[in-house]
Parts: C-alpha cells; sequence; structure tokens
C-alpha cells in the first residue's frame, strides 16, 4: 500500500532499463526496501538495473516486455501483478530517434508512434484495470513537454507524446473513483541514454532531478509534474505566442 | 451491486476505493461476510481513525453505523448494553440525563462502541481509568465464519484481548455491554495553568496528576529554545452537584450541545501553514489564564475539542495531515524533548500537539497505551514529512516506545515488533479465528498484520 506521505511498498517500472524510470523507481523506494518490478526486454542493461537495485536491498523480478510487441501486453502486466498489488506503475518506455528521419520515412514514423502513444495506450488500458481491481495505486505516465506545442525540430516525438499525454489526462479521471491515481509527468529536455548525443537546450535536466520532482509531487498530490517546475510557465508562454515568433525561436 | 466509494481515515490521506455496505442488523454483517470477498472485509464506523484502519482497497468496507440502538440500560448498576455503530454521542446524550457517563472519552465524541474497543482508546483519565477496554464487561463478536462469540475477559482472555486493540482485524463486534461512570452532572471542575517550558509541565504533571481525574497539556510546538515546550495544563474532576453554582443545579445533568458548523467543502490549498499556527498557537497560549483554580466547565468543552468545527480536516486540503501519536516509558522523557526538538530542526509544522501520563496499560498485544509520556502531533503533509517521522521513529524505539495504530498512516512494516513485541501472540489468535484472513484492511496490508 501506498502510504500516507507518499511512500509506496511495491513499484513496477515498465521500460525497466530506462534511465527516467529507473530514478524514479530508486527515489521512491530510497527510504525502505520495497518489492521492485522491471519489466524490459531481456538485456545486460536490465541484469545490472536487477542486480543493483537487489543490492539495495529491495525485492527485485524481472518481467520480459517489449513494448514493440502490443499482444505480448496482457501477458507481461499480467506476469508483473503476479507477485500482489502495485502501488506504483511507472511507464517509462520510449523512443525518440533521428527526427529528420522520421518525418520522411514512413517506418521510422510508425515505429515510434507504436512505441510512444500506442503501446503507452495499450498498456495504460491494463493497468487502470487492474489497479481499479485492486481499489488503489498510482500510475506515472512520462510523457514530454514537446507534445505541449510541437515544434520543427521534435514535432513526430512530439506528436507522439501529446497522444500518450492526452490518453493518460483522460485516463485520470476515467479511474479516480476507483482509488487509483495517474500522474503525468511533463519533463523537458532531460540529460540520458535517450538523448546521448543531442545539444543540450536551456531548462534541460537530468534524470535523477526529474525523480526529484516527480515523488516530491507525489507526496503533495499533484497530478500534472513540470520538470523543471518553470517548465509549466514556459511552456504556457509558448503555447500562446503567435506562430511566426514560435517559429523564429532558437529552440 | 454494492456502491463502491473512495475512502480515507480522519487524516485525508492515501484514499483508496471499496464496496461499502451498510448492514441493519447481525444479519446483515453475516450476509455481507458471506460474500467472501477476495479482497476482504474490514469495518468502519464514524472514520475517525487517522489513518487506513477503516478502508480496504478493493474490498468490501461494512459501515456499522447501521448497527446503532442502545439495547439495555441498569441505572443502579451502571451498566449499559450498546450496538457496536453507537456512537459515544449517542450515549452520552441519552445517559448523561440518568447520571451515567462514558468511562472513557476520547477527544471526539464521534466514535463508535466497536471502534472504541477495536482501536483500545483512551482520554484525559488514562492515569487513573486506564484504556477503553477497562470498561468492557464483555462483547458479542462475528468472526469471519458468520459465528457469534460471547467474549468476556475472564472467560475467553486470548480473544477478547486480541479484539481490543485489533483495528477490527479479529472479526465484526456486534455488540458490547460498558461499565459506565455515575456522576452527579454533566460538568468538569478544571484548574487550567500555563507552564513556560517543557521542563516545567512535566514537573508539574508528575508532581500531582496523581490528584487530578482529568490532565492533559497542550504544547505550543513552534515555541522554540528556552520556551521550547511551553504549555497550557489543563487537569480536572467530574463536577459534584455541590460544586455547580445554585442556579445550574436544577439542570446539572442536561448535556445537548449544539450541532457544530462544517467546514463546508475541502480547500484546495493546505491553509494550515506555518505562519497560520503561530498566530493561532500564540493566541491560545495568551488567551489561556496564567493560572485559574476550580473554574466548571461542560463535558463537551472540556473534553471534545475536535468537536468544535465538523469535517475540519478540509483546511487541511486535499493533501491531508498525519496525526503521530507516541509514547515513551517515563524513564525516558528526553525521547520527548528530543521529537520536539527534531521537528524543529526541520522546520516541520505541528498544527496541534498534546501531552499527557499514561498509566498502566492492559493484557491486549497491541493496544497503545502503556505507562510512560504520550504525545500527539498533527502534521500537515509536506515532502520532506515522511523522512522527519522515520527520524521520529528511531527516537520512540531507542526509547522503548511504541507509535498508536489507530493514527498511524505510515509505519514501516519491519519494525512493528519492535513496538509491540507481542504480536506474533496476537497474530496467533487472529489466524485461529479467521484463517483464510477474510478481516483485511489497508493497515493490516501495509503493516503485513
Amino acid at each position: 500500500m501506498m502510504d500516507a506521505v507518499g511512500t509506496p511498498q511495491s513499484v513496477l517500472v515498465l521500460g525497466g532499463t530506462s534511465d527516467i524510470g529507473l530514478a524514479v523507481a530508486r527515489r521512491l523506494v530510497a527510504r525502505r526496501p520495497a518489492r521492485l518490478v522491471l519489466a524490459a526486454r531481456p538485456s545486460p542493461r536490465r541484469d545490472a538495473a536487477v542486480a543493483s537495485l537487489s543490492a539495495a536491498g529491495h525485492e527485485v523480478t524481472a518481467v520480459d516486455f517489449d513494448a514493440e510487441d502490443l499482444p505480448g501486453h496482457p501477458g507481461a502486466v499480467d506476469a508483473a501483478f503476479a507477485g500482489g498489488d502495485v502501488d506504483v506503475a511507472v511507464v517509462a518506455f520510449g523512443v525518440l530517434g533521428d527526427q529528420e528521419r522520421a518525418w520522411r520515412d514512413h517506418a521510422t514514423a510508425v515505429h515510434l508512434m507504436q512505441v510512444n502513444t500506442t503501446a503507452a495506450v495499450s498498456v495504460g488500458v491494463l493497468l487502470a484495470s487492474r489497479m481499479a481491481a485492486q481499489g488503489h495505486g498510482t500510475v506515472i505516465a512520462l510523457s514530454s513537454v514537446a507534445g505541449e506545442r510541437p515544434r520543427r525540430s521534435n514535432f513526430v516525438y512530439g506528436a507522439s507524446k501529446a497522444g500518450m499525454d492526452a490518453f493518460y489526462t483522460g485516463l485520470r479521471e476515467a479511474v479516480r473513483a476507483d482509488g487509483v491515481r495517474v500522474v503525468v509527468v511533463r519533463p523537458g529536455f532531460v540529460t540520458s541514454a535517450m538523448t546521448q548525443g543531442l545539444a543540450r537546450v536551456p531548462l534541460s535536466t537530468d534524470p535523477d532531478t526529474v525523480a526529484e520532482h516527480v515523488v516530491r509531487g507525489l507526496a503533495l498530490r499533484r497530478e500534472t509534474v513540470w520538470t523543471p517546475p518553470a517548465l509549466r510557465w514556459v511552456m504556457s508562454a509558448l503555447r500562446h505566442l503567435p506562430g511566426p515568433v514560435f517559429r523564429r525561436l532558437p529552440i | 451491486m454494492t456502491p463502491r466509494k473512495t475512502l480515507t481515515g480522519w487524516g485525508g490521506t492515501a484514499p483508496t476505493a471499496a464496496d461499502v455496505v451498510r448492514p441493519g442488523d447481525a444479519d446483515g454483517v453475516a450476509a455481507a461476510l458471506a460474500r467472501r470477498d477476495p479482497r476482504g472485509v474490514v469495518v468502519r464506523g464514524l472514520g475517525r481513525s487517522y489513518g487506513d484502519a477503516a478502508q480496504n482497497a478493493g474490498g468490501t468496507v461494512l459501515d456499522l453505523t447501521g448497527l446503532r440502538r442502545v439495547l439495555a440500560v441498569d441505572v443502579e448498576r451502571a451498566t449499559v448494553t450498546a450496538e457496536a455503530g453507537v456512537s459515544l454521542d449517542h450515549l452520552m446524550r441519552t445517559l448523561l440525563p440518568l447520571g451515567l457517563f462514558v468511562p472513557v472519552t476520547p477527544g471526539t465524541r464521534q466514535v463508535t462502541v466497536g471502534g472504541a474497543i477495536a482501536a483500545d482508546v483512551h482520554g484525559k483519565d488514562h492515569h487513573v481509568r486506564g484504556s477503553f477496554s477497562r470498561h468492557v464487561a464483555g462483547m458479542d463478536l462475528m468472526l469471519a465464519d458468520g459465528s457469534v462469540r460471547h467474549l468476556t475477559p475472564d472467560g475467553s482472555p486470548d480473544l477478547f484481548w486480541a479484539t481490543v486493540g485489533g483495528m477490527g482485524l479479529t472479526g465484526v463486534i456486534l455488540r458490547a455491554q460498558l461499565r459506565m461512570l455515575p456522576v452527579q452532572t454533566s460538568s468538569v471542575v478544571v484548574d487550567t495553568e500555563r507552564v513556560p517550558d517543557l521542563d516545567a509541565v512535566m514537573d508539574r504533571m508528575t508532581t500531582d496528576d496523581e490528584r487530578y481525574t482529568y490532565s492533559v497539556a497542550w504544547v505550543d510546538c513552534l515555541a522554540r529554545g528556552g520556551a521550547l515546550g511551553r504549555s497550557v495544563l489543563t487537569r480536572g474532576w467530574p463536577a459534584r452537584l455541590d460544586q455547580l453554582p445554585p442556579g445550574a443545579r436544577g439542570r446539572a445533568l442536561a448535556f445537548a450541545p449544539r450541532r457544530a458548523p462544517t467546514v463546508p467543502v475541502t480547500s484546495p490549498v493546505p491553509l494550515v501553514n506555518r505562519s497560520a499556527v503561530r498566530v493561532l498557537n500564540e493566541a491560545w497560549y495568551r488567551r489561556a489564564p496564567r493560572e485559574r483554580r476550580r473554574d466548571v466547565q461542560g463535558i463537551a468543552e472540556f473534553f471534545h475539542p475536535l468537536d468544535v468545527v465538523e469535517s475540519w480536516p478540509r483546511v487541511y486540503g486535499p493533501r491531508g495531515f498525519v496525526q503521530y501519536q507516541l509514547v515513551v516509558p517515563f524513564s525516558a522523557p528526553d525521547a520527548v524533548r528530543r521529537c520536539l526538538q527534531t521537528l524543529h530542526r526541520h522546520d516541520v509544522v505541528v498544527s496541534l500537539a498534546v501531552l499527557k501520563r499514561f498509566g498502566p496499560g492492559t493484557p491486549a498485544p497491541l493496544s497503545f497505551p502503556a505507562p510512560g509520556w504520550t504525545l500527539a502531533l498533527d502534521l500537515p503533509v509536506v515532502p520532506d514529512l515522511a523522512g522527519v517521522l522515520d527520524r521520529l521513529d528511531a527516537l520512540v524505539l531507542d526509547a522503548g516506545g511504541r507509535v498508536y495504530l489507530a493514527k498511524d498512516a505510515r509505519f514501516p512494516a519491519s519494525d512493528l515488533h519492535r513496538m509491540y513485541p507481542d504480536i506474533d501472540r496476537w497474530r496467533q489468535v487472529r489466524r485461529s479465528v479467521d484463517p483464510d484472513g477474510v478481516l483485511s484492511s489497508d493497515l493490516s496490508r501495509r503493516l503485513g498484520l
């Protein structure tokens, strides 16, 4: 059970090798030993994550989960709940890819939307039904500010995140009466494996800082977490800029 | 279809959803148990437990306020038999005019008889009269299989004392026989004094608490340094008829407190913050007389400050608040000081704090009161609260103390046996009457009870 100050006893990370997903899980259970389920494709990265979290005193299991394998999702989510209630599920998988290729190449565009949007919706439906049955639970959906106002430089990624963001924002209301919380997290540029090699932008952040803001938001019962928090106001301003001005911004 | 509702404890934290069933009698309770909800059943009364004791995520919650008949009153012998859903408020309104007072009352009248036993509640008279269960002559407990046992402290000590403080996890209390307190009036004679710091208040209480039936200190938790622990100490006795002003003697047993005004909605933001608490504490301390003797007060005024405004937790906003109540042995009074200092060091806002001395406990393995100092703190939820409370846990454990399960919302399961060393004996009794774990709650899941 989640306690009164936002500390869970069990955490599931979908995309269990994601830098942000793992950072959030680590911080959520930093104070007390917990049960963790890392759902990801088998890989040395996953093994390393299991090993390091186990060494920190947690009970960790790995579940095979491939975001691209949509028909495999129900089985993977069942396996993730096999050990008992899940207090917090972090939907952390996603791909960025080459954005110029993403709007020109059909297969790349479809793949990006499949992973970031369709697969996110797919697990969202499964998590909602599981958590509604247990009468409690928190879904943390890692969205992005990129979905807030599409930019020329990453609009396919932005479109995919806008889709999942809208889904989870609506799901929040659908499952509220079942004791389930949905927290949508909108980070700015995060330095992580996904963004390796890309130039940093202002207000960029790192996975640990994102995790800190998420955990703080949970204790404060926030439902949308902007990280860094200033992005809420920045994006709100950017949203309302006239197109010709927005287009000329160096972002 | 039973309606699904999201429920929280009085602190408003950690909401979860359950099917809420409100039976009107024992048959209804049996029917609800017979549904065999795979996620179990727990009883709820008036929802005054601060934490998650009376909620059961995904399962069934039995709202027992429908069992609300007072079944028998024996004025001569000062006993009453009441159904579990009867509130102490109802008992007082009904029985005070007959000269009978509830033997133990917590800071609110809005608790049920069943809840008072399941949490083994205490009041300002614990150092003299012990906890609620000391005044329970017997009770009927419906077990998970629907059978009913009549329990008395002598006839069935194991199950009786496992049910006392058992947080509703041994069965459903249907009715109880209580030994009431004969009184001549519905008033209390009160001595009030301001005490400048923690040492002084502990000293005052140690010296002459035994003279008083009721004793409690309100502590200003924002006062620092030399004023750390400055308090308003109120102590008193049930008033005798000859202590009332002559004009009031004709209605000496009257008791009809007005319905309290309600905080209408949950505030969107917490209204309880440092400056608000500082102003209120300062006002409360200064408003109190430096010293006033033999003041006659009504029962509601003296005992039930929490009933002055209804639904008051709403001012804490959607995050709610945590109540943390600890007891440490008399041999470790310093732990109380260190707890207050820890709260200061971490700049935690304490919206309410009360200090009191407990007398002897009961044989119940999960009953909270034990001889020593007890400090109860209301703490608005803020991001760093979790870590600070972990530090308080460590101080309490080191001192050989414990925290109160009826108020708990965040204690770590791993340390529970250190605070309640007889817990395995309690688990054994529970398993013997509920082998399938039908009775379960968010609290029992969280703490691995």
